[in-house]
């Protein structure tokens, strides 16, 4: 018996203690998002750091101190918030048009293997041409305004969104498409029962890839184009060689896109639900 | 007035295919006929590829044959057949609610009076409490009684079940075949049930349709006269393994060992 018990070893993780300080449990629990603040904090430390102890030279590269200041300064202009407002009035109208038009579309063509037959070249044209480079094009059409820059955002949305969805479409479990016909859905509700919930997920990486070619158009738009927008505040800042104003106008951008992205993984997820998570998975 | 009785009625069935990279002609079905009365559960057999969940597809109007004609009578006043297909088809963006009442939707019944149509299946297939659930949050076995829950919903003269418990482990299979025996005498529907499972065939049905090799055609029809209601444990009596001997022999006959080489291929 004790010989027995002896020659037994604990098959229990012994790092799995039971018994935590409130603080120990609360950070494992929050351990990612910790870790993740400690990862910026430390760069920003050390750019600080350096900044100050001359290994920086701040002159080309600012200092997040003095960049978090110019911010200050800057949101108490009025122009500024124009700049800002013009920006936002490019992407979401842009964005918004190639949404409401790239999805219907790539549905269309998804289903209709003849239409997308003749859709596909030009599709694939514009897929591999770098949009940007039809600015100048887009200017000498509708000139310097806000309307080129609209432009530009859509069609880098555009192809971004319906290639994915074509995809989508076409690749709708036959399985499913059986069932539906087996009891006698009709056409249109084939689309929404069947065609339109197995095309989400595509549709969705096509909204997230279109997300950052309209960010991407709105930039260079207004860097070309300069009249009014964030791009206009990178190219001024850059002309007197302001480092600090230029960190922030950046940072507004990437915020954007953050922003932009979580906002669509949320949408995602609406959608979506019937999809097990990972956490859920067995 | 024969006619009126059967629910099934099937001549001439034959199907062609070509193949897409030999281009060669294939018969998958060289030549069907099949009767099946008002009530009965007829279960089809066969080596693998002999035709037999394309005959079930046919008789559901998935497939358009090469040739033949098939008559399904209706007594009441829903369809005249449904599908129970194979695993995993329940559709996942649908609760089992949304599922089971998915035929009914498609006929045009509104959502709420479809719901409540619906309730009395999922509970005689044993899963209330369960409607607001996603397929993924249900076992292989709970799926397949939703799936069943969802032909029966349209109130079909004929069940077509595609091998629908072949993806289930040995055990839940089993449970799935009492339950399918109970909820059968409960519905009053005739079933074709597809498998290449001899027992389950024989456990399941009044005639075994034992299928050859392809070209598919009918090799031998067997009544099984086993009684009803049955328990798990007829398995085990000697008529029972006489008639899975019966099929099995007619089925060995039909499969070509690796390496020998036969014209069957």
């Amino acid at each position: 018996m004790t010989a027995a018990s002896q020659a037994m070893r604990p098959v229990r993780n012994p790092r799995d203690r039971q018994h935590h300080s409130p603080l120990v449990r609360w950070y494992r629990r929050n351990e990612r998002l910790i870790l993740g603040l400690v990862g910026i904090a430390g760069f920003l430390g050390f750019w600080e750091f350096g900044a100050r102890a001359g290994l920086v030279d701040t002159f080309f590269f600012s200092q997040p101190t003095a960049i978090a200041a110019a911010a200050v300064n800057e949101v108490q202009l009025p122009r500024f918030w124009g700049d800002v407002q013009a920006s936002v009035f490019e992407f979401l109208v842009g964005f918004l048009l190639a949404i409401v038009t790239a999805v219907p579309l790539g549905i269309i063509f998804g289903w209709y293997r003849r239409l997308s037959y003749m859709a596909n070249p030009w599709l694939n044209l514009f897929n591999s041409l770098p949009r940007i480079a039809l600015l100048p094009l887009l200017v000498l059409w509708v000139g310097l305004g806000v309307e080129s820059k609209i432009a530009v955002v859509f069609l880098g949305a555009f192809f971004s969104i319906i290639i994915p969805t074509v995809q989508g479409v076409r690749t709708v479990d036959r399985r499913f498409l059986d069932v539906a016909q087996s009891f006698g859905a009709s056409q249109g509700r084939l689309f929404r029962s069947v065609v339109a919930p197995a095309t989400v997920p595509f549709i969705a990486t096509g909204l997230r890839l279109g997300l950052g070619r309209a960010l991407i158009g709105v930039v260079v738009g207004e860097l070309y184009a300069q009249t009014t927008g964030l791009g206009v505040i990178i190219i001024k800042a850059s002309n007197n060689i302001q480092p600090d104003r230029m960190f922030f106008a950046i940072f507004i951008f990437t915020f954007a896109g953050v922003v932009g992205v979580q906002a669509l993984r949320r949408v995602e997820h609406y959608f979506d639900r019937w999809r097990p998570s990972l956490e859920e998975q067995p | 007035m024969a006619e009126s009785t059967l629910a099934l009625r099937a001549r001439g069935v034959r199907m062609e295919y070509r193949d897409r990279s030999t281009r060669e002609r294939l018969v998958a079905i060289e030549r069907m006929d099949l009767d099946i009365p008002h009530g009965e559960f007829v279960a089809i057999v066969g080596p693998s590829g002999c035709g037999k969940s394309t005959f079930l597809k046919i008789v559901d109007g998935l497939l358009p044959a090469t040739d033949g004609e098939i008559e399904t009578g209706g007594l009441g006043k829903g369809p005249d057949h449904a599908m129970v297909f194979q695993d995993s088809s329940l559709f996942p963006w649908y609760t089992v609610m949304g599922n089971v009442s998915y035929g009914l939707v498609c006929q045009g019944v509104r959502a709420k009076e479809a719901h409540e149509r619906a309730m009395p299946l999922i509970r005689l297939v044993g899963l209330e409490g369960f409607e607001g659930k996603y397929p993924y949050q249900l076992s292989g076995g709970m799926q397949q009684r939703a799936n069943l829950a969802r032909a029966l919903t349209v109130d079909p003269e004929l069940l077509l079940m595609d091998e629908p418990f072949a993806a289930l482990d040995a055990q839940t299979r089993e449970i799935m075949q009492v339950e399918l025996l109970r909820i059968w005498s409960q519905a009053q529907k005739t079933v074709i049930f597809v498998t290449h499972q001899i027992d389950e065939a024989i456990f399941l049905s009044d005639r075994v349709v034992v299928m050859s090799a392809r070209p598919g055609r009918i090799l031998a029809d067997i009544s099984i006269d086993l009684g009803r209601p049955r328990a798990l444990d007829l398995k085990r009596t000697a008529a029972f393994t006489a008639y899975e001997d019966q099929v099995w022999k007619l089925i060995e006959n039909q499969l070509t060992p690796v390496g020998q080489g036969s014209a069957q291929g």
